[in-house]
């Protein structure tokens, strides 16, 4: 599927902004998504304003900032649950303008929610095999009469669901209701499930939240070996530093609607800017939600 | 024994409706043969058998799709008559009985089903509440049209007429006239007793199949994953509007034939029986049946249709009970008592949500 996506770029390459994080591997490549001047407004409110990003094809980045930042209110314009009121976003250098949240979704932007939404009165591999659903291609009758079609596609959705579910440690778990998992399996379960979709680039939006410490190391695991595997691009929000600071290698750090910092994980540790805005809360990182 | 411990939970739950519903048919065969079914129970078995229909086509839109509709009578009344004018009108040219019944349940199906797709386009966009008061409209309104639409067969064929001042002679039948139509009299002549309970049953197996059959298929995941979470469907690359429609117009068309199959019970049908009231019944039946669960609502819908017959001095409360039972159902899923209750009745038979939480 990549390759298809692949075929259908334009060649032309973008230029990076000037102020770019992306690791020495990707410099040089295509970037998988980029903002620019990226603004929404909620009535008066101006949630976000002037947000530029450049995500390189095989980077796990960080999006950090107190709470009401307006880092949610990224993912869901990059995913069109909410409409830009300013800015551009190009998903490999095509601008996603016109596009809604399905046509971003099979553009290949694959995203988890901050307070879970699995569907939780279906069961776990069927949560996958809905995450699944523009891969396995047939149609209503084929479903309906079970014509070889169906038969074919089915067993080929349970494997692939069962090999996604394995990466997370959850293929023991297939045949359980989703929302009667522990919560970290939920999240776990939401990664899987965007995963399913075949994304080149995945947002998750707190993954760790709810989630004990030996929980959140093999998490961390997970989302390095999810990258490596399906050479795919991860943006992450997140309020558990040792996550952030472990595993991303660019950061951008929001506050109040604007970017007040970015760089590597290093550079924004020591930014005093970062540590007066963020930081020094650091020790309410417990009640974020 | 070990052949079904295998099968999965929902293979189970599909298992025991064609169960019930073979069970159902080999009892009332024996009954039958040896005389143990009253005369007025007789004639309730092709009803019963076009209720059950209803109530498992309406599983469908307001169960596994998650929106409420008042207006599900409405596509039956669609179903009724086409599917009966395509029965009287090709007498000549299908003499085999049983051909034109197929014939006539496939026309009242397409019709219904595209009733349902023009009704379903505007209504779907809406959300919530929205949906239950303008179906409940739309309903309302299907039967409304067909209490002006007159149509009549001579031997040049078949003659429409809408809104006629001065009633069916308005069509100037020839030779060979015969009334199928009349405005608020409704369907007219219907041939007598051309519809058998083995039919009723066979089209019964043959709408378990297709709603079973789509539930448990890709297009049935996306249309559960639109109920439980909206948001997350669309992100994963779910087009809401494409699979609520496919779902609402297949429950329209399964409405359709179970109103072809009703009309041909009788000599006469009047469009005012197909009004919100039975719309409202065959929602009790679903709601009853655990919204889910397709047995539940046949024997919601089995029982229901029944016992007033038996009870017949309650008649004139039927209603009354409905809403007793109605508001009681959806109360009781909020209180403990009765939720305790349905949920003793519930663990006697197995359900998806049970057998998946083991
Ligand atoms: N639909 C909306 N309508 C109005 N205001 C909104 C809407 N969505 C978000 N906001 C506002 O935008 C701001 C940013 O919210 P957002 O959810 O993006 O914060 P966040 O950075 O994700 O915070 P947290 O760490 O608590 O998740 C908040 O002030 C919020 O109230
Ligand atoms: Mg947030």
């Amino acid at each position: 599927m990549s390759d298809d996506r692949g075929a259908k770029q334009k060649t032309e390459m973008v230029p990076l902004p000037s102020d770019s994080i992306i690791p020495e591997r990707d410099l040089g490549k295509m970037t998988v998504l980029e903002t620019r001047h990226l603004g929404i407004d909620f009535g008066g409110l101006t949630a976000l304003e002037d947000f530029n990003l450049a995500v390189g094809p095989t980077e796990i980045s960080g999006l950090i900032g107190p709470n009401g930042a307006g880092k949610t209110t990224v993912f869901n314009l990059l995913t069109k649950v909410y409409q830009p009121s300013r800015g551009a976003i190009l998903l490999n250098s095509r601008d996603t303008c016109a596009l809604n949240t399905v046509q971003v979704c099979k553009a290949g932007i694959a995203r988890t929610f901050q307070n879970i939404r699995l569907f939780s009165d279906l069961s776990v591999e069927d949560n996958v095999k809905i995450g699944l659903h523009n891969q396995i291609p047939y149609g209503i009758w084929t479903g309906i009469f079970r014509l070889p079609g169906y038969w074919k596609y089915e067993r080929q959705a349970h494997e692939r669901a069962m090999e996604l579910l394995s990466i997370f440690g959850m293929a023991n778990m297939a045949n359980s209701q989703a929302g009667s998992l522990p919560y970290g399996a939920q999240r776990r379960l939401e990664i899987v499930r965007a995963l399913a979709t075949g994304p080149s680039i995945l947002l998750l939006d707190e993954p760790a939240a709810g989630m004990n410490p030996s929980e959140t190391t093999e998490l961390m695991e997970n989302i390095v070996k999810v990258r490596d595997t399906f050479r795919i691009a991860v943006l992450l929000i997140e309020h558990d530093m040792n996550l952030v600071m472990g595993i991303c290698e660019g950061l951008c750090v929001l506050n109040f609607g604007k970017i007040i910092a970015k760089g590597t994980p290093s550079h924004i540790q020591n930014n005093p800017k970062v540590i007066e805005a963020y930081l020094g809360k650091q020790k309410e990182e417990g009640l974020a939600c | 024994m070990n052949l079904l411990k295998n099968l999965s939970s929902t293979a189970k739950s599909n298992f025991f409706t064609y169960a019930l519903i073979v069970g159902g048919y080999i009892v009332i065969q024996i009954l039958s043969l040896t005389g143990g079914l009253t005369y007025s129970l007789q004639g309730l078995l092709i009803p019963v058998c076009a209720w059950i229909i209803m109530a498992i086509s309406l599983t469908l839109t307001v169960g596994i799709m998650g929106d409420l509709s008042l207006g599900h009578a409405g596509f039956m009344s669609v179903g009724a008559f086409s599917g009966i004018i395509a029965l009287i009108s090709l007498e000549a040219v299908i003499p085999l009985v049983g051909l034109r019944v197929i014939i006539a349940m496939l026309t009242g199906a397409l019709c219904a089903g595209f009733v349902g797709v023009l009704v379903g386009i505007p209504v779907l966009r809406l959300r919530g509440d929205y949906i239950a008061i303008v179906t409940l409209a739309f309903g309302e309104i299907i039967k409304n049209i067909f209490t002006c639409i007159y149509v009549g067969m001579d031997n040049a064929g078949l003659h429409f007429g809408f809104l006629l001042s001065s009633g069916i002679s308005e069509l100037n039948l020839g030779e060979g006239a015969r009334a199928i139509v009349d405005g608020p009299q409704g369907l007219l002549n219907i041939p007598n007793k051309i519809v058998t309970f083995s039919m009723g049953f066979i089209l019964i197996l043959a709408a378990l199949f297709i709603i079973l059959n789509l539930v448990n298929s890709r297009a049935g995941r996306a249309i559960m994953a639109l109920r439980d979470n909206r948001i997350a469907a669309e992100s994963v690359g779910i087009p809401v509007t494409k699979y609520k429609l496919i779902a609402f117009a297949v429950s329209a068309a399964l409405a359709g034939a179970a109103g072809t199959l009703f009309a041909m019970n009788f000599s006469t049908v009047v469009a005012s029986q197909f009004n919100y009231l039975a719309s409202i019944q065959v929602l009790v039946f679903v709601v009853l049946g655990g919204l889910k669960n397709f047995w539940g609502a046949i024997i919601a819908a089995v029982l229901l249709t029944v016992l007033p017959e038996s009870l017949r001095f309650l008649d004139e409360y039927r209603l009354l009970i409905y809403g007793i039972l109605l508001v009681l159902v959806m109360h009781g899923t909020y209180s403990n008592i009765i939720h305790k209750l349905l949920n003793f009745f519930r663990s006697l038979f197995p359900t998806p949500d049970k057998l998946e939480k083991q």
